[in-house]
């Protein structure tokens, strides 16, 4: 008699922890005061001008903990440096899922580092949300579900080239400049699925150029001699700044459509020359700390206030800083919505699950918006033309996952 | 003299032996990684602790050892156990051919010579990107241990890189031992004593640069494969610098000197980052000053100055030569 009570009594309490389970069954790195999340960023080598967006999350998260933290949890942000070096950030990586056991990792940045800890967070069922590269290849909820990334990608950027010339160059005769590797091809691709049809009739020359090349001028002569007249430029910023250069030096003047990754006024356009630059055509989504036009902005405002506050001796110009803050605040509005059940699953979920957010220095009318199909946060951008001084604005907002 | 060297190596093998079941996955890796740069180390002894002379470029060979591995299961699924001794081998020629060139030149002409081809090596991998996955790499699965021994993936390759590590380890002392070996030596020692004897110095010094390229390429396909992805972001400029700082803090000439300073850098900048966030570099300096300074001819000549000390204290007739190799202490953070 006394056994067979025992017994019940045990398979009770098993069949009782067994409910339980799932319900309370936290995931490592969450406790009822703390949530701790893992990164692991550039800070020394030859990346380490982004290891100031490191530190403007961990800024912005010291300013969600002195508000009281995330329904009652204070976020212990453990971010580590890489070096930018793959091996480095896989020895990182793993520290931080294996020894520190981190809820989930968060904008570990640079393609090759993001593809050497893929497979590895993908085995291990951790969230490794909002990478930090325009590669598109992470938007994959089939074959990598547990990775997701933030920015705009390089396909959606070209798709919203595409739309701009459909809609403004009614015979357009499209000639490309593009980098010969994995970056400078998804552009190409979004530019392509985004002419559609158009696309064969339109793009009257490629040329491509590799980054060991010295100089990228035989290819502008090429471009201007096939009579293009919409120039799609995919380069870095070295071959940007020569090709602005060369395609002024030899007077061609065509739509000249520059891709994002060398939109920098400093390191692209001032040695191309100012005047040289004037017209360019590019993308942009977030606000730029230093257009006058969001002086009065409550965004702009409330991110001015916070980094004097939180990272006063971070540079208010460099626009890293307006990316960090942005995309630690996408970050806390998916802990917020997973409210007290914040096992990885739901992280993950919840991630998949982001609806009209908007994010106060993104630009007007963008929201982020993802579903269990869709991991490409950010999908919209605006144009924004150079007049010789800075980037302005013009025309409404693209939206590349409209179809 | 042999008894409490054979006892202290016997509890060290063991130790290295049965820490698969002690440690966990990021550990194993960690100490993988300690076997692989032991076995860059080993290699670049070779020639700059023994033969004399610098090189500024073994992460090129690290590279191309990387490479050859991806690239060869990759493109033509070759089983990855094949691709180890090939990468060793095309190192092992690469390093020779280089060597013949590079002979011109000697010290620091030679270590700018090999800091150029530590430089190229990125770009060239991105030039070639039909070959290489350009910028992007290439991306592996992990070996996992065959003929279904039970062990993890972690294990398997940690007890892989211990082996071939240990082969090294006993074709090195071996290698040393011999009339070649000799001969290595005395072309440092006395380029022109060694030719008066007979000495062909470009013909060993070229062998040399061969072999030791070749150790290179071996540690570098087993760590492409720990890593399971090879990137030319993996092989900057850095990695051979790093491999410099291992075999000074080790011991310059020095066998076991590669396990110290294997161990150094694989875990003091982890420290030096865990003590400052925000100045891990600066901290890592002054580990590098504090050590030169201590020991100045490396961990390894540390401890034999120290087993000497003890050795005279105890039996002051006779200098003993017993170094416990017990300096795997600073391994355990």
């Amino acid at each position: 008699m006394h056994t067979r009570r025992t017994i019940l009594a045990l398979s009770l309490t098993v069949a009782l922890g067994l409910l339980a389970g799932p319900a309370s069954a936290a995931d490592p790195g969450v406790t009822a005061t703390e949530i701790k999340i893992g990164h692991t960023n550039p800070y020394s080598g030859p990346a380490s001008a982004y290891g100031t967006i490191g530190k403007a999350i961990g800024a912005y998260f010291k300013k969600v903990n002195e508000e009281g933290g995330v329904n009652g949890r204070k976020i212990n942000f453990i971010t580590l440096d890489d070096g930018y070096s793959p091996p480095k950030a896989v020895e990182m990586v793993r520290k931080l899922v294996e020894q520190d056991q981190v809820l989930l990792l968060f904008q570990t940045l640079g393609t090759p580092s993001n593809t050497a800890i893929w497979k590895y967070m993908n085995d291990q069922q951790v969230p490794q949300l909002f990478v930090a590269t325009g590669a598109t290849k992470w938007g994959d909820p089939k074959g990598h579900p547990w990775t997701m990334g933030w920015q705009p990608t390089y396909q959606t950027e070209g798709h919203i080239y595409a739309q701009y010339i459909l809609r403004n160059v009614p015979d357009a005769k499209i000639g490309i400049l593009f980098q010969n590797d994995d970056y400078g091809k998804d552009y190409l691709k979004g530019l392509k699925d985004g002419l559609g049809d158009a696309a064969k009739k339109a793009i009257v020359l490629e040329q491509s150029y590799e980054v060991t090349d010295p100089t990228v001028d035989s290819q502008i002569v090429n471009l201007k001699n096939s009579g293009a007249n919409v120039f799609f430029n995919v380069t870095t910023p070295k071959f940007a700044a020569q090709a602005i250069k060369k395609a002024a030096d030899i007077g061609w003047q065509p739509v000249h459509l520059l891709n994002n990754v060398s939109s920098s006024v400093g390191a692209v356009l001032k040695p191309a020359g100012l005047s040289a630059s004037k017209g360019v055509i590019t993308t942009q989504y977030l606000k730029d700390p230093t257009d006058p036009q969001w002086k009065n902005d409550q965004g702009f405002k409330d991110w001015v206030a916070f980094m004097d506050k939180y990272y006063p001796e971070g540079n208010k110009a460099d626009a890293f800083n307006v990316y960090g803050y942005s995309v630690a605040q996408s970050l806390i509005q998916v802990l917020k919505q997973c409210g007290n059940d914040l096992s990885r699953a739901n992280v993950l979920k919840q991630a998949a699950s982001l609806k009209g957010f908007a994010v106060p220095m993104l630009l007007p009318g963008i929201k982020i918006n993802t579903s269990p199909t869709d991991f490409y946060p950010i999908e919209q951008e605006q144009l924004a033309r150079f007049d010789g001084e800075r980037w302005v604005l013009f025309g409404e907002l693209f939206d590349a996952g409209k179809k | 003299m042999p008894r409490g060297r054979a006892v202290g190596l016997g509890a060290l093998l063991l130790l290295v032996l049965l820490m698969p079941f002690a440690l966990s996955g990021f550990r194993l890796f960690q100490f993988t990684q300690v076997c692989v740069y032991a076995m860059v180390l080993l290699g670049l002894n070779l020639l700059t602790g023994y033969n004399g002379q610098i090189s500024l470029g073994h992460g090129a060979f690290y590279a191309l050892g990387a490479y050859t591995a991806a690239i060869m299961i990759d493109r033509w699924s070759v089983p990855y156990g094949w691709t180890i001794p090939a990468a060793g081998a095309a190192c092992f020629l690469v390093g020779f051919l280089f060597g013949i060139p590079a002979l011109r030149l000697e010290g620091l002409h030679l270590a700018l010579a090999t800091f150029a081809l530590a430089l190229a090596v990125p770009q060239i991998l991105k030039y070639f990107d039909g070959w290489t996955g350009g910028s992007q790499g290439i991306v592996l699965s992990k070996p996992r241990a065959p003929l279904g021994i039970p062990l993890s993936p972690d294990q398997w390759l940690y007890y892989l890189a211990l082996v071939v590590l240990l082969v090294l380890f006993v074709l090195t002392w071996n290698l040393l031992r011999s009339r070649p070996g000799r001969a290595i030596v005395a072309i440092r020692d006395n380029p022109i004593a060694a030719r008066a004897m007979g000495i062909d110095a470009a013909l060993y010094k070229s062998l040399t640069f061969g072999v030791s390229a070749g150790y290179t390429g071996v540690a570098g396909a087993l760590g492409g494969l720990a890593v399971a992805f090879v990137a030319p972001d993996s092989f900057n400029v850095f990695l051979s610098i790093t491999f410099l700082v291992g075999i000074v803090i080790g011991g310059l000439a020095s066998v076991p000197g590669a396990i110290f300073g294997a161990l150094f850098i694989q875990f003091v900048p982890n420290y030096a980052q865990e003590i400052s966030k925000a100045a891990p570099w600066a901290i890592y300096g002054v580990f590098l000053i504090a050590f030169m300074y201590v020991m100045p001819d490396g961990v390894a000549g540390f401890l034999r100055r120290l087993a000497h000390r003890a050795g005279d204290q105890a039996r002051p007739v006779r200098p003993a030569a017993s170094t416990t190799p017990k300096g795997g202490q600073h391994a355990h953070t």
